[in-house]
């Protein structure tokens, strides 16, 4: 699928670190513009009697807003996101432990969802996770006149008419995860899917830079 | 597919990489063609036709046709055979249970130590440190550790740690250190002479002359992931020196 005239995507400035928190078995911090996320994976480990799947692990997101507790809003984040790392993670290998992932929001300018998205991902391989595949999140909004704005801002999210989020998986380019608010066309829709597919390229190739920086040292 | 492999050693992979299986090999009809085999370690899986990588890290090699990710994580996942630093948690009846830093307490049965008979039981206290290696560890059964190897000798395991310092690095560091001819080992040894017994499942414990000492290579050590080798040195070197317990000596 492809749709003409995609002349070029602009993301905000992306940047990451690994490995920045002690405890957690991996971390990561995630900035896309000044929208800041830090994420922590513990796992496997043990599980409640409870919550123990017979044959895969335990995959358990939790969102921690700037302030306050986390409220329904957080929750269907929540659930995006870990269906997502679900999909991608190879969680039969690991059967009968459990997996924590926490996301801390430090600010919110925008495009939040899709950088829990990357958070996620980044720390997840920081904490040597057996995945099938990497993936990110690519937020549109599509203003009032019909132009499609990737990796939007606050403030352009309020004026738009509609917001999409997709996840989009390395191997394929395929669409793991949307979300989306607001009323648009399926052309429309096509067309947002096809932008997300061209920038999750970007941040693709932003992944495989960064985790070569990391390992430098004992190359 | 393993020249394409062997083309990658040495460099960074991501999740998701795939290598074919090759349809460049061509196959001699005439001469007696013998198939090669590729061993996956770690980090490597094979899925139909593919080979297809679940780590991120860098790709290894070892002659003839062995192939693993080396990645750097904290977390322990027991593997049959491998040698671990255990704490005893509980003592129920004929097991002692034991943490290893995995997902799940090993069991290690009190028959499973030099010289144990039903009559002349190991002294096992909750709290000792226990070297010992794994004889069954797979996803679906607990794990279960033993302190005697196949011909029922100690071999270097069982209960120790007196007066010496546990503290836990990163599994590539562990890696490193037990690897042959270790550069961070030999730059140990030359610095200052000390004890060490390291576990691959990231504990280390240290006992050296002092408790200075022992402080000051172990932040070290913990360092170490984080340096170059010419940091490592010159770090060790003017911590040794800066140590009080040094300058009265001197």
């Amino acid at each position: 699928m492809e749709v003409c005239g995609i002349s070029n995507v602009t993301l905000r400035d992306f940047s990451c670190e690994q490995s920045l928190l002690s405890r957690p078995d991996g971390s990561s911090s995630f900035m896309q513009g000044d929208t800041s996320v830090l994420a922590g994976v513990y796992g496997p480990a043990e599980v409640k009697v409870s919550k123990e799947i017979y044959d895969r692990a335990t995959l358990e997101v939790l969102i921690q807003p700037k302030v306050g507790l986390p409220s329904v809003k957080e929750r269907s984040q929540e659930q995006n996101v870990r269906e997502t790392c679900e999909a991608s993670l190879l969680l039969s290998l690991h059967p009968r432990s459990s997996l924590t992932l926490v996301l801390q929001v430090l600010h919110d300018d925008g495009s939040l969802l899709s950088c829990f998205l990357n958070a996620a991902c980044m720390a997840l391989m920081d904490a040597g996770l057996p995945m099938s595949c990497l993936f990110c999140g690519v937020t549109c909004a599509i203003a009032v006149d019909g132009e499609i704005i990737t990796d939007p801002t606050a403030a352009q999210e309020k004026e738009c008419r509609a917001l999409l989020t997709f996840a989009i998986d390395s191997k394929k380019c395929r669409v793991m995860m949307s979300s989306t608010k607001g009323s648009f066309s399926v052309q429309e829709l096509q067309q947002c899917i096809a932008i997300s597919q061209k920038a999750s390229e970007k941040i693709f190739q932003f992944y495989r830079d960064s985790v070569q920086r990391r390992y430098s040292k004992n190359l | 597919m393993i020249s394409a492999l062997k083309d990658k050693v040495g460099q960074i992979l991501v999740p998701g990489d795939e290598f074919c299986c090759g349809a460049e090999d061509t196959i001699s009809l005439t001469a007696h063609v013998q198939p090669e085999k590729v061993v996956c370690g770690p980090g490597l899986m094979r899925s139909a036709d593919r080979l297809q990588v679940c780590k991120s890290g860098v790709l290894r090699h070892k002659e003839p046709n062995m192939f693993w990710m080396d990645s750097q994580q904290k977390r322990y996942v027991p593997t049959k055979g491998d040698a671990v630093i255990g704490i005893v948690t509980s003592k129920s009846g004929d097991i002692f249970k034991v943490d290893v830093g995995g997902s799940e307490q090993a069991s290690l049965s009190y028959l499973a130590f030099e010289g144990a008979t039903k009559r002349n039981r190991p002294n096992v206290q909750v709290g000792d440190l226990v070297f010992a290696h794994f004889i069954v560890a797979n996803k679906d059964m607990e794990p279960e550790l033993a302190c005697i190897d196949g011909s029922g000798r100690a071999n270097g395991m069982g209960i120790f740690g007196e007066g010496g310092l546990l503290f836990t690095v990163s599994l590539g560091l562990v890696r490193r250190l037990l690897a042959p001819h270790s550069e961070i080992r030999s730059d140990l040894q030359q610095l200052v002479p000390c004890e060490l017994l390291v576990g691959i499942n990231g504990r280390v414990w240290l006992k050296s002359s002092s408790t200075q000492r022992t402080l000051i290579i172990a932040n070290l050590l913990q360092c170490c992931d984080t340096m170059t080798a010419p940091q490592r040195r010159t770090g060790g070197r003017s911590a040794l020196i800066d140590c009080p317990s040094q300058r009265w000596r001197m």
